[in-house]
């Protein structure tokens, strides 16, 4: 049919007379193409030696020349050492044991390097060590080799050497000590008793001299608290695995709650043994790793939570200090203060309010019920800060008070709430010292930048709890012209002898009677410290006073991540692609409020079309300080009235541009407390996430975290169908386990070895040290923002969360079972999608399952993906042509394609692309190009190199010995790996347990990873 | 005539050959001759000592030699007319215990013992007073003249066993061929002259169509050749892109001309003395100079004998001094300066980065003999890539291979129950999943 419709492009057109459009019309282009200039000239034609003919030879002749060039092979270079040191055999891995200690993180770990070069950080496994890497740790290998590092001390900004540093450093103590003028160090928590003793010989030459200790995130409240009751500035020991109940009251003891490292502990006492398991109940604002794990979450404002506290103090010491009741949540903290009652000694109970009588109470409470988790003997020392002399530093130098100031591992001028005055004071001394790895904002605006070295080209010792003596030593030498603070110390003391002597001499004491050579074998000594017992101290007063607390109109609580922390390790692409266990977001830090709070603010999170997760801008407002466009993310279990943000973002100096994501939170931690009052409103603008988990619930779909109650499973023990139901599917219309159906016929696996992972969903505690320790190991790469909002992340192992619909897990499923007919079911699970208020968590890390009938291998045209005899299965990185059918194909989605080249290329600026970060890569595992599919190889490398090792010695292999690069990271026991055809192994019993289930069981894939069942603590009584 | 000439030239020509190869070969025996000549003249004129030169040289070899040579600086001096040098009865008591005499406070001694870095000689009890005379005779000898060896007569004393070199009777014969190839033209052109002179009429052939036009309209045999034809030029290229990135045969220019044929051949030092990671790690490392030093501290110089036809000895004392160079040893004072400079050798086996291979694997548990891959090593002058190194020689390899699974408690059951499996004694490594991809590729 023919259309009158006349279409068309410019108002020209209708006119039908133009010449325009006539023009146009008649001429394919709109503009004379000058073909006669160059054409037309035949005379010129003729006279050029090229015709088209030899153009087009040349053209041939030079892609021939390249191709048949680029055939020929390059030639390498393979440069020996002239005399080789003894203990390094190239090919061979040595490892050594040291300890970090930058301020925030401190542990025992063993340091693996290669020719010399530290690429990996492993657990110290030996009796006594605390260990515990946690993401950071793992991940602080590569901000090593940071390119950003300072190379050279500077003076005034322009390059200098040590000579100088130390000269000018020394004419200013001299001229201050005369002039009777104060010198302020400032140092980090160094935990050193060496570094203590030098900086006592200092202020015994320069008694002018002050030492101020600062951390960045502060735990002044509960040293203060410590301090006061057992006259030793440490913080509690705690031992989860000695108590079966624990109350937390806004302590993240799974995350950096006092230095964190709880884990382990935590973990042992939740794995149901002979039916019972330890329970845990959380009372917070923030939805945090702890609350995750909790059996009982109570989301309160710190308001709410200072009264919870002390009607826990009213029932466990028969104490009536008047509270105020806390509508909704009342009776459940009253029977958390009777369980906790109940326990007894068994109980124990830890505090995260960041207030000196919150504190006080907590000590009392502990002491009262004779907690034997509680260990306050056995200090924790690695947090020593105190707020109150940094905020009185930061007046002095606003006065002009102080003439010179030593600065060591801090960044004030980023972390200090009041910056502005803090440099508007460091202007006035006559020097300013900053030791530091990077050139930060501290360092820029001090007159000397003395490049210190990063803790792995350091020695130093570490007294992380009071029975606990570290040792750090190097691990490769330093790669910069750096110096250790002490090193200089010692000079400005006229001392000639060198640190590692120094230290030597000065570690004789705290031996415990290994020898020096043992100690640092080790990395640690450990005694048994001597008791501290609790002076008597006013309790009822704290909690008269903690009784009065009301309800601000939010409370902000700052908070720190997993991932970056303080943020000092900013500028580590691991870190920053790390995606948070919670939130799931990756590369940025945000404002988490209720879903309640953020109707009310007219807050939004929404989804676009690419699958990128979107959200609103706030400003947030505490005292006169404003934090100006922070991107809000809804958070589920975020109590009503409070809203969290991280620290360790919105860092400028030292930074690659991509790293500079995120809001400094420092700016809102007035008097570095961590508890605000704060105003939010609505900012213009969207923020767009690089979130990696877009969905939240599991929708009713039990079979893929299973999860049951502790009353079930020991009521129903012998009987697991009923809690770990085996599916069923339909075989000649007749219902069989999907475990006797099999489509191929199974190879033999008997012999030889078969490896298996096991994962206890009720050990793990979503930390993600596994993550991290696997980018180290298999040369995963780092893609960058933009990369993973659009799901082309490339973690090998992630940990999938989700929320429940209801207020467990068992509701979900229930309500979708409920569910009856078309509509119904569609409005149910529609409903299904949100995450409860309060909702109950689950962690699943999945990585490759390692299928033993694996979807991927059926689909792949060119067998780049097959299977081995020991259960792994394989991917032939070279023989894959990146069809990716075998990530459409694979059912886990554990599956990453290198979309990109992410090595050696400017568009992806991260550790790849740098001579020096490329150092940290493992040099047993190839580096993927791009078009290439990789995932998890089940550390291949790792289980290969324990048979030759077992194979070489003629020995048959020990259970334990076989591990993987998340295995061997997970301090909670969650992952077990090993040989089930070693009938004695872990992992073989493990399998056998009653517990265990493999993910998606129904589709037939046998994988060779399995999971054990969520159990939850449902008893009231103990 | 002229034909008659044409026949006198070529003659004469033919003549003086002969004579100028058999004048040669003449000369060159007298050249042999002539060179052996020194050796007995420096013989005849030896001074009689009292001992036993012959004697003395073995008891040299067998004791001194390691730190002492006859005219250079080791580890001692040189030792070269000793005798003249020092008093009999002193050199007896230096001998047999240097470190008693200096510390009796011998002047002598002390001066000597200084003048040596104060490295002890270690005591040569015993040596019988005849043992050291015999010694000393050896020492006393006269240097033979040695004339610095140029290259043709390098040749020359290698030509002597089978008198002239096989090039120079490859070349006579080549020249003789060619002669008469010449010779036989020349008479077919007499031949033809004399024809024409005597006006014999020389029948013409009727000329038949030529083969190629012949071959050119049979469509049945072009379409057969082009076919065949291609197949053969695919068959090459396919051999051709298959080879590339094999480099077997590689044999790059080394920065320090290292014979493995004198270190391996010659001398039998055990391939995993210099590469010793072989046994514990992935790689075979090349050895660092501090390893070459452990013998190379001692002999700065060839043996004559090592020289070869293309390798003089100067040649090879040249190398040593580059590896002195770069380990930044000093002859002369015996001692290290400290200024080196690592060799960038050209790496010969060049295994793609996404194949693991593991030396220690093939080595030390396999007891894989080194040659096995890398060929007759003890043999190649310079060293060079004797297997292709490609993924099907190896599984090659792993398939005919058996595992060695003797007295190895790692393998005991898996053995068992492997050869249960296969109703065999041996398993092959492919058995063992030696083929599986992931083993090699991670």
């Amino acid at each position: 049919m023919a259309s009158n419709k006349k279409y068309w492009k410019s108002v020209e057109e209708l006119n039908e007379s133009s010449s325009i459009v006539e023009t146009l019309r008649s001429n394919e282009f709109v503009e004379q193409i000058p073909v006669d200039e160059f054409l037309g000239d035949k005379e010129n034609l003729s006279s050029s030696s090229t015709s088209r003919r030899d153009f087009l030879k040349y053209v041939g002749f030079s892609t021939a020349a390249a191709s048949l060039a680029a055939c020929e092979g390059p030639v390498v270079k393979s440069i020996p050492y002239v005399l080789q040191p003894e203990q390094i055999i190239p090919g061979v891995a040595d490892y050594y044991a040291t300890t970090i200690a930058d301020g925030f993180d401190f542990a025992n770990i063993l340091i693996k390097t290669r020719e010399g070069r530290p690429i990996k950080v492993e657990n110290n496994n030996l009796e006594g060590a605390r260990s515990g890497a946690n993401a950071r740790v793992h991940a602080s290998v590569l901000s090593l080799y940071d390119s950003l590092r300072l190379k050279q001390p500077k003076i005034n900004q322009k390059d200098s050497d040590w000579k100088a540093v130390t000269a000018k450093i020394k004419s200013s103590l001299q001229e201050a000590q005369a002039k009777g003028e104060s010198v302020v160090v400032l140092t980090n928590t160094m935990a050193s008793p060496s570094t203590d003793a030098l900086l006592s010989s200092l202020m015994a030459k320069y008694p002018n001299v002050k030492h101020v200790v600062y951390d960045a995130v502060s735990e002044s409240n509960a040293l203060d608290a410590f301090q006061a009751v057992y006259g030793v500035r440490g913080l509690a020991n705690y031992d989860f695995s000695k108590s079966d109940v624990i109350v937390s009251i806004g302590a993240d003891f799974l995350g950096d709650w006092q230095g964190g490292g709880f884990d382990a502990g935590y973990a042992q006492g939740r794995i149901p043994k002979n039916g019972k398991m330890s329970k845990h109940i959380q009372i917070e604002a923030n939805l945090s790793l702890a609350g995750a794990k909790a059996d009982k979450r109570i989301p309160l404002t710190i308001a709410n939570q200072k009264q919870a506290l002390v009607k826990i103090y009213n029932v466990i010491s028969g104490a009536t200090v008047g509270t105020t009741k806390i509508d909704k949540y009342e009776a459940d903290v009253l029977k958390a203060a009777q369980q906790l009652k109940a326990a007894g000694t068994k109980g124990v109970l830890v505090c995260g309010i960041d207030d000196v009588d919150a504190q006080m109470l907590t000590l009392a409470i502990n002491n009262q019920i004779a907690s034997e988790a509680f260990n306050p003997s056995n200090a924790i020392l690695t947090r020593k800060g105190n707020a109150k002399e940094v905020n009185q530093l930061v007046s002095d130098l606003k006065a002009g008070k102080v003439h010179t100031l030593i600065m060591n591992g801090v960044n004030p001028v980023y972390t200090l709430p009041n910056a502005k005055e803090f440099v508007e004071g460091l202007k006035k001394t006559k020097l300013s010292v900053a030791f530091s790895m990077k050139e930060d904002e501290t360092a820029l605006v001090s007159n000397i930048a003395a490049a210190a070295p990063h803790y792995l080209e350091s020695w130093g010792d570490v007294a992380l709890t009071r029975g606990n003596y570290s040792i750090q030593q190097p691990t490769i030498n330093p790669l910069f012209d750096t110096k250790q603070f002490q090193e200089v110390l010692l000079a400005l003391t006229d001392n000639t002898s060198s640190y590692h002597d120094y230290l030597k001499s000065s570690s004789a004491g705290s031996l415990n009677g290994k020898s020096w050579n043992q100690t640092v074998h080790d990395g640690f000594a450990t005694s048994e410290a001597s008791a501290l017992t609790a002076t008597s101290a006013d309790y009822t007063a704290s909690a008269v006073k903690l009784a009065q607390s009301k309800s601000t109109n939010l409370d902000l609580v700052l908070y720190t991540k997993v991932g970056l922390g303080d943020g000092q390790q900013a500028n580590n692409p691991w870190l920053q692609e790390f995606p948070d266990p919670i939130t799931r977001v990756s590369w940025d830090n945000y404002v988490t409020i209720s879903k309640k709070d953020a109707e009310k603010y007219k807050l939004e999170n929404w989804n676009v079309a690419n699958g990128g997760l979107n959200g609103s801008y706030a400003d947030i407002k505490v005292g006169n300080t404003t934090l100006k466009n922070v991107p809000v993310i809804i958070q589920p279990g975020q109590a009503v009235g409070t809203i969290g943000l991280a620290f360790g973002y919105g860092k400028k100096e030292a930074m690659k541009a991509e790293m500079q994501v995120g809001v400094n939170a420092y700016e809102l931690y007035a008097n570095l407390n961590a508890n605000q009052s704060a105003t939010i409103s609505k900012a213009s603008g969207e923020h767009e996430f690089a979130c990696v988990q877009l969905q939240k619930t599991l929708m009713g779909r039990g079979d893929i975290i299973k999860e049951t109650t502790l009353s079930t499973f020991v009521k129903e023990y012998e009987n697991s169908e009923v809690w770990n139901p085996t599916p069923m599917v339909s075989l000649d219309h007749k219902e069989v386990p999907a475990t006797s159906v099999d489509l191929w016929e199974s190879f033999d696996r008997s012999t030889g070895h078969h490896f298996n992972l096991s994962i206890d969903l009720n050990a793990c505690t979503g930390c993600g040290a596994c993550v991290i320790a696997c980018h180290a190991e298999n040369n995963v790469p780092v893609v960058g923002k933009s990369e993973v909002r659009r799901s082309r992340d490339m973690h090998w192992l992630r940990i999938d969360r989700y929320y429940s619909s209801q207020e467990t897990f068992a509701g979900d499923v229930e309500l979708k079972e409920s569910a009856s007919g078309l509509m119904d079911n569609i409005n149910t699970l529609s409903a299904m999608e949100d995450p409860s208020e309060n909702p109950q968590i689950a962690f699943q890390p999945v990585m490759c399952q390692h299928c033993n009938h694996a979807p991927c291998e059926t689909v792949c045209p060119v067998a780049a993906t097959s299977h081995s005899r020991q259960g792994q299965n394989h991917m032939a990185y070279n023989r894959c042509v990146g069809t990716r059918y075998c990530a459409n194909n694979c059912p886990y989605k554990v599956r990453r394609f290198n979309w990109f080249l992410y090595n050696k290329n400017s568009e992806f600026d991260y550790h790849m692309n740098d001579d020096l970060g490329r150092m940290v890569l493992n040099p047993d595992v190839n580096v993927r190009s791009r078009g290439v599919m990789e995932k998890c190889s089940m550390c291949i490398q790792m289980t290969q190199k324990t048979i030759l090792d077992a194979k070489r010695d003629g020995r048959a292999i020990k259970d334990g010995e076989f591990q993987t690069a998340c295995s061997a990271a997970c301090t909670s026991g969650a992952m077990i790996f090993g040989d089930v055809n070693d009938k004695e192994s872990k992992v073989a019993k493990l399998a056998e347990d009653k517990r265990m289930y493999h993910l998606l069981e129904h589709i037939g894939t046998k994988p060779n990873v399995f999971y054990h069942v969520k159990v939850t603590n449902d008893k009231e009584k103990i | 005539m002229k034909k008659v000439g044409n026949h006198k030239s070529f003659s004469r020509i033919f003549f003086s050959l002969a004579l100028t190869l058999s004048l040669s070969l003449v000369s060159y025996a007298q050249d042999a001759a002539s060179a052996d000549a020194p050796v007995a003249d420096a013989a005849a004129t030896a001074p009689a000592t009292a001992g036993d030169a012959v004697k003395g040289k073995e008891l040299f070899n067998a004791n001194c030699a390691a730190c002492h040579k006859l005219d250079a600086k080791s580890t001692g001096p040189a030792l070269r007319n000793v005798a003249a040098k020092y008093d009999k009865e002193w050199l007896y008591k230096w001998i047999r215990n240097s470190g008693e005499l200096i510390k009796s406070g011998d002047a002598q001694a002390v001066k000597v013992f200084e003048e040596n870095n104060k490295v002890a000689m270690t005591a040569f009890p015993q040596l019988s007073n005849e043992d050291i005379d015999n010694i000393l005779a050896y020492t006393s000898e006269v240097a033979p003249t040695v004339t610095p060896p140029g290259p043709e007569k390098q040749v020359n004393e290698n030509g002597d066993s089978s008198g002239i070199s096989n090039n120079i009777i490859l070349g006579a014969l080549a020249l003789v061929l060619m002669m008469l190839v010449v010779m036989l033209f020349l008479v077919s052109n007499v031949l033809n002259k004399i024809a024409k002179a005597n006006g014999i009429e020389v029948a013409q052939k009727e000329k038949s169509l030529p083969l190629w036009k012949a071959f050119v309209k049979n469509q049945f045999l072009l379409v057969v050749s082009a076919i065949l034809f291609l197949l053969v030029s695919a068959y090459f290229a396919y051999g051709w892109f298959m080879q590339i990135g094999v480099d077997q045969g590689y044999e790059p220019i080394q920065p320090i001309h290292y014979s493995h044929r004198i270190h391996a051949g010659e001398n039998g030092i055990d391939c995993k003395y210099c590469h010793s990671a072989a046994r514990v790690s992935k790689h075979s490392n090349i050895p660092s100079l501090n390893v070459c030093m452990n013998c190379h501290k001692n002999i700065s110089e060839v043996a004559e004998s090592t020289a070869t036809e293309e390798y003089s000895k100067a040649f090879y004392d040249g190398e040593i001094e580059k590896l002195y160079a770069a380990v930044g040893w000093d002859k002369a004072t015996q001692s290290y300066t400290g200024k080196t400079s690592p060799v960038k050798w050209v790496r010969i086996h060049n295994l793609p980065d996404f194949v693991y291979f593991n030396h220690s694997q093939h080595v030390a548990v396999a007891g894989v003999e080194c040659q096995t891959c890398h060929g007759p090593v003890e043999e190649m002058e310079i060293m060079s890539q004797h297997s292709p190194l490609t993924m099907g020689w190896c599984i090659n390899c792993h398939r005919e291979t058996n595992v060695k699974v003797e007295d190895n408690e790692y393998y005991k059951k898996m053995h068992e129950e492997l050869s249960k499996k296969y109703g065999v004694s041996q398993l092959t490594a492919a058995q063992m999943g030696g083929l599986e991809c992931g083993k090699c590729h991670y």
